[in-house]
């Protein structure tokens, strides 16, 4: 059903696998050229767009390029220097707070949420939309806007603030505050996972429930019996989809911070140093180097996850 | 779209959700005590209240943002209500000519992008999907464990080399390397999407074809296109809002202000005017949302369904 699911088993569809050794067929034949037709753009973006650029940064990551001169070769120099490099610490730092809090967080209240809607309730379409608007709009520039208006010092937190008579902070100038301002505008785009939590707990059985009740289960040990073990395939692709999302936000930092991920590098996100690195100052072996890093970072948190799923995610069939 | 995206809280019809379960609890055993039924009542007012305060909370700021876009400057900063006393629309007209250009003209760039992004993920994706999902080939596997890998690649991989590839072409400052990965099926999540519904249309009719002697060309265009427009819907709403929001890369390849998509000439406009006009700012960020706004009411239903079978954000 999902990426995650086809990933991990690449099943093809049953009666289509090719077939080895054995004489090819006329149909065969013509079914290879028709499929180096219709996969060309394909074909042509996978090694143009994709892994040929992919192996261009490779290179470069052992370079040092500032689009000027040609690359010179320099070896681990690069990641020599990310050893020693306590920005790129620090944007790390700032980077995993905020996927680890940030998910988690946001994960808990799609599911929150979508167990309230999920019993077959009255406005069921209007409170969906509600909770699912966000998430279509948060990455845009346009709210980053608003949200550095709205956690500024005069801004719509500190004027209701004022009201219960309190003296609010500037949370976006404020260091302590300013990635958990960043944070709950991850929170707040909640909506999509939802939607498929919302999806997953369909397809648990009414009667698991109906049974449990008859046996006396009350609502939570329902909840820890039935919807989590049945619910957990998809909280794992909810995992790693927006764990992968996640470690590549950039926008919201970039305008709440002005482009310079301040004040005091508090919202300096990887991927906005990478920007500045790359495009504020040419420094392109070494942006290629730190996106290399970036790569091996979720593929490591990714494969984690993986490992970890045999231990907490139940499939059912 | 007919019903349900309606912002009305009116219960829907009982053919508003028509994928569900028949929920376990709702019709009540004819001898259950009455005790239950006013704890149901109780529990479901409840829920509403609190989906209600919950939900309150998410769209205040939105409908903030819109209440103090139509608002003086100064009040900005001390109303915290979304009632309107006096219409000041001002910060539109401002806003619309606070860059160098009317904002216009970046809107009729974002246009362009995104009409060009969204042909191109139709074109490549479908026809890749029709690929994978119909016709038997060589390294078949292989090229579909890449295609699904690379759904899950962080961009920032290829932007580097990518944006040196274009920059030697000539292509900085032109909507072409926002628009040429697109027509070369880099979006592989679409990929997925339409294989996956491909999947699911019955073969007689490919077969069917197939002896009267049609191929895979008319195959794919006169039989699988023509089934496959929910996934096609879909891909086109999608691809509508992302490239509409797209920020990273327009600001990486379009530095003209005669080039700017609506997101980079936002930021110039944040850059330009510091926090002096919140409210033209704000009037600029609605117009900018509203596109998005509108293709979420006409394709919630592909959106929502797009998202619950593939779990595209």
């Amino acid at each position: 059903m999902s990426v995650i699911q086809e990933l991990a088993t690449n099943k093809l569809p049953e009666g289509q696998a090719p077939k080895r050794g054995r004489r090819r067929t006329a149909a065969e034949s013509r079914d290879n050229r028709a499929a180096a037709i219709f996969l060309s753009p394909w074909i042509l973006g996978l090694f143009g767009i994709t892994l040929g650029p992919m192996a261009m940064s490779l290179y470069l990551a052992f370079t040092d390029y500032n689009l000027m001169r040609a690359p010179e070769w320099v070896g681990f120099d690069n990641f020599a220097r990310m050893m020693s490099d306590d920005r790129l610490h620090n944007s790390l730092v700032v980077t995993f707070t905020y996927v680890l809090v940030g998910v988690p967080l946001q994960l808990a209240l799609a599911l929150a949420i979508a167990m309230v809607l999920d019993r077959g309730m009255r406005g069921l379409a209007f409170y969906r939309s509600v909770f699912y608007l966000p998430s279509l709009l948060g990455s845009s520039v346009a709210i980053a806007i608003l949200w550095k208006q709205i956690f500024g010092s005069t801004g719509l937190v500190n004027q209701l603030l004022e009201i219960i008579g309190i003296q609010g902070i500037g949370w976006i100038s404020d260091p302590r505050t300013a990635l958990g301002s960043i944070i709950l505008l991850h929170v707040w785009t909640f909506g999509a996972p939802m939607i498929i939590f919302l999806a997953g707990l369909r397809q648990i059985p009414a009667m698991y429930y109906e049974a449990a009740s008859i046996d006396g289960a009350g609502k939570i040990s329902q909840f820890f019996r039935i919807t989590l073990p049945l619910l957990s395939p998809i909280i794992f692709f909810n995992l790693v989809l927006q764990i992968i999302q996640a470690f590549q936000s950039f926008t919201q930092a970039f305008i709440v911070s002005g482009g310079r991920g301040g004040p005091s590098d508090s919202t300096m996100f990887f991927t906005l140093y990478l920007y500045q690195t790359g495009f504020g100052r040419f420094d392109m072996g070494y942006a290629a180097a730190m996106a290399w890093l970036l790569l091996v970072i979720i593929g490591a948190f990714t494969a984690i996850n993986f490992l970890a799923s045999k231990y907490w995610v139940f499939y059912d069939d | 779209m007919t019903d349900s995206t309606l912002a009305r809280d009116t219960p829907p019809p009982a053919s508003a959700a028509p994928s569900r379960v028949p929920p376990a609890e709702d019709p009540p055993p004819a001898a259950e005590e009455h005790r239950s039924d006013a704890k149901r009542v109780v529990r479901s007012i409840l829920k509403h209240v609190a989906l209600i305060v919950v939900g309150g909370i998410m769209i205040y700021p939105l409908l903030w943002m819109v209440a103090s876009s139509l608002r003086p400057n100064d009040i900005i900063f001390r109303e915290p209500g979304v009632l309107l006393e006096t219409l000041e629309t001002s910060n539109y007209s401002d806003g619309w000519n606070a860059l160098s250009n009317p904002f216009g003209v970046y809107l009729f760039n974002s246009a362009v992008v995104v009409l060009g992004c969204i042909i191109g993920n139709l074109v490549a994706c479908s026809m890749a999907a029709y690929a994978f999902a119909r016709l038997d080939f060589r390294f078949k596997k292989t090229a579909f464990a890449l295609m699904l890998l690379t759904i899950m690649l962080p961009f920032h991989v290829v932007i580097v080399p990518q944006y040196i590839m274009f920059s030697q072409i000539g292509w900085v400052n032109t909507f072409w390397p926002l628009i040429v990965p697109k027509l070369l099926a880099t979006d592989a999540f679409f990929i997925f999407l339409m294989v996956q519904f491909i999947r699911g249309i019955p073969t007689d009719m490919d077969e069917a074809a197939r002896i009267d002697g049609a191929g895979h060309a008319r195959i794919f265009g006169q039989i699988i296109l023509p089934m496959m427009v929910p996934a096609l819907a879909t891909t086109t709403i999608f691809t509508f809002i992302w490239t509409w929001n797209d920020f990273f890369s327009a600001l990486i390849y379009l530095t003209d202000p005669d080039m700017f998509t609506v997101p980079v000439a936002l930021r110039a406009f944040v850059d330009a005017t510091g926090e002096s006009s919140w409210g033209s700012l704000f009037a600029m960020s609605i117009v900018s949302l509203l596109p998005v706004f509108i293709a979420f009411l006409v394709g919630q239903k592909f959106l929502v369904k797009g998202i619950a079978t593939t779990g595209i954000k």
